[in-house]
């Protein structure tokens, strides 16, 4: 079994407190001028996503997560589960609802995720920062208008909807940032 | 570079300032056959030739060495080594400023650390241009009460870890000793209170964490210690220092069983001490001063990164 040092204690790395898996967002080393140091460190459960502190006195060792983060191509869902593939050794994995979480609105068959691993499974999928969809679905466009105000709803290919400008079309291909849920940019074909 | 330009004008003030005052500039081996056996002071070894040396802690047995052979004042500024602690204010390897005055007990010395740190702030021209260099002096038991809401001589240790979890949103497990307790509320609570617009010093420890002090008679006996606390940040421990070479012997073996039973390798303590206290130590006080965290506090710079050429990530 793998153990960490608080020695070795760092934003991103993962730790098992309490039988689950934590990420470390932040470490703080402290001590007084003479006597005990400690580590304080604020975690994120990756099952739950709670953020909590811990403190420990520093030199102490905690098991390490069996926890890790791979690029993966998205195959289909069965309306289920969705299934990704290691593009290297086209082993598969099924990811629960639970584990896709927002992500299955932004992404496409064949486009890649970062898919974060506990002990074999899926335990979160993220979707590429930035991807390209079509709009299927919006009010017909107002051409000549390129001030950007205002803007008007757009559902995506995905499912998904965001804000356009007013001068885009249905049918057009946007560019999309999945972390904020916004619109970038038309692309042009 | 500009950060570094002024630390090395401000090093010129800390030699003036000595300088002035008569006290000898001196330098002690970095490497040494001989470690510190306290398991909060995690020493750094290095393989030489002809055996295992130990990279120093602080110059402080080397320097009662040569105050026992006749030196007078002294002081030093040095790098030194401390394994594993890193952070906004560590850094593994750091910068001591120590120095040692004969005929002087603990609060004069206080005094004398702050009139050095006003100066320097002075000289700064930053943030702490205006500091008061009259500390505000308090004893450890009242900084406690005062800050942590505990009283560190009398609670139980339950009260103590009860309160130091309330600060904390967690604690740690629940078999930690009364020290461990005393030592987060101090790190978290009652140091970043002080030290705001005048250094504070804190004084009367518990004569458990003595160290290197005197320890007065009483009720409770308090240990002849003292820390300098400027914006919130521990800056400089000092002791009126124990000469009696049997209880330094005691300190050490008791530190070498706490270091065993907390399952830590050993460090031997160094005899050549022992020997220079037989000899006799001058009556003096000394304090141990953490020169990159006092040039970074007066820069108005939030933690020691700046003033430090390459930290230990780039070292």
């Amino acid at each position: 079994m793998a153990t960490y040092s608080t020695n070795e204690f760092k934003g991103g790395l993962k730790i098992m407190l309490d039988g689950e898996p934590y990420n470390i967002l932040e470490n703080e080393f402290v001590k007084p001028g003479k006597g005990q140091a400690f580590n304080r460190v604020k975690v994120r459960n990756l099952k739950t996503g709670r953020v909590i502190d811990r403190t420990f006195k520093s030199g102490e060792s905690v098991e390490a997560a069996d926890v890790f983060e791979m690029d993966m191509q998205y195959l289909y869902t069965d309306g289920e589960f969705y299934y990704f593939m290691v593009p290297d050794t086209f082993e598969q994995h099924q990811a629960s609802p639970a584990a896709m979480g927002e992500t299955a609105k932004w992404i496409r068959e064949q486009d890649v995720c970062k898919v974060t691993l506990y002990q074999g499974d899926p335990l979160s999928v993220e979707p590429p920062p930035f991807t390209e969809l079509k709009i299927v679905e919006t009010d017909p466009g107002v051409r000549g208008d390129t001030s950007g105000g205002g803007g008007k709803p757009a559902t995506l290919e995905t499912g998904a909807v965001v804000r356009v400008p007013l001068f885009i079309d249905e049918g057009e291909v946007i560019k999309v940032d999945t972390r904020k849920g916004e619109y970038v940019s038309r692309v042009k074909d | 570079m500009e950060s570094l330009r002024q630390r090395a004008r401000l090093l010129r003030q800390v030699r003036a300032f000595f300088d002035r005052r008569g006290v000898l500039e001196v330098n002690t081996p970095l490497l040494s056959r001989w470690g510190i056996p306290d398991p909060a002071i995690p020493s750094i070894p290095a393989e030489a030739g002809d055996g295992r040396r130990w990279l120093h802690t602080s110059p402080e047995f080397p320097m009662k060495r040569l105050l026992a052979s006749g030196s007078g004042d002294i002081y030093q500024i040095c790098p030194v080594f401390r394994d594993g602690e890193q952070g906004r204010w560590h850094n593994p390897e750091f910068t001591l400023l120590e120095w040692y005055r004969l005929g002087m007990e603990e609060q004069a010395l206080a005094m004398e650390v702050c009139e050095l740190v006003a100066e320097l702030a002075r000289e700064a021209e930053g943030p702490l241009a205006n500091l008061e260099s009259e500390p505000a002096v308090i004893s450890y038991r009242e900084a406690y009460r005062r800050h942590a809401g505990v009283d560190p001589f009398e609670d139980e240790t339950g009260a103590i870890a009860e309160a130091a979890i309330r600060v904390t949103g967690t604690g740690g497990p629940l078999d930690w000793g009364r020290n461990d307790w005393l030592d987060l509320l101090g790190s978290l609570k009652v140091y970043p209170a002080l030290g705001h617009g005048r250094p504070a010093v804190v004084t009367e420890f518990p004569a458990d964490q003595a160290a290197l002090a005197r320890v007065h008679p009483g009720s409770p006996p308090t240990a002849a210690r003292f820390e300098v606390v400027l914006g919130g940040v521990e800056i400089a421990n000092g002791f009126h220092e124990l000469s009696d070479p049997e209880e330094q012997l005691r300190r050490f073996r008791v530190e070498t069983e706490e270091r065993q039973g907390q399952g830590l390798p050993p460090v031997p303590w160094d005899p050549q001490l022992i020997s220079a206290l037989e000899a006799g130590l001058p009556d003096c006080a000394g304090v141990a001063l953490g020169l990159d965290r006092l040039i970074a506090l007066v820069l108005g710079c939030d933690g020691i990164g700046p003033v430090t050429a390459f930290p230990w990530d780039r070292a």
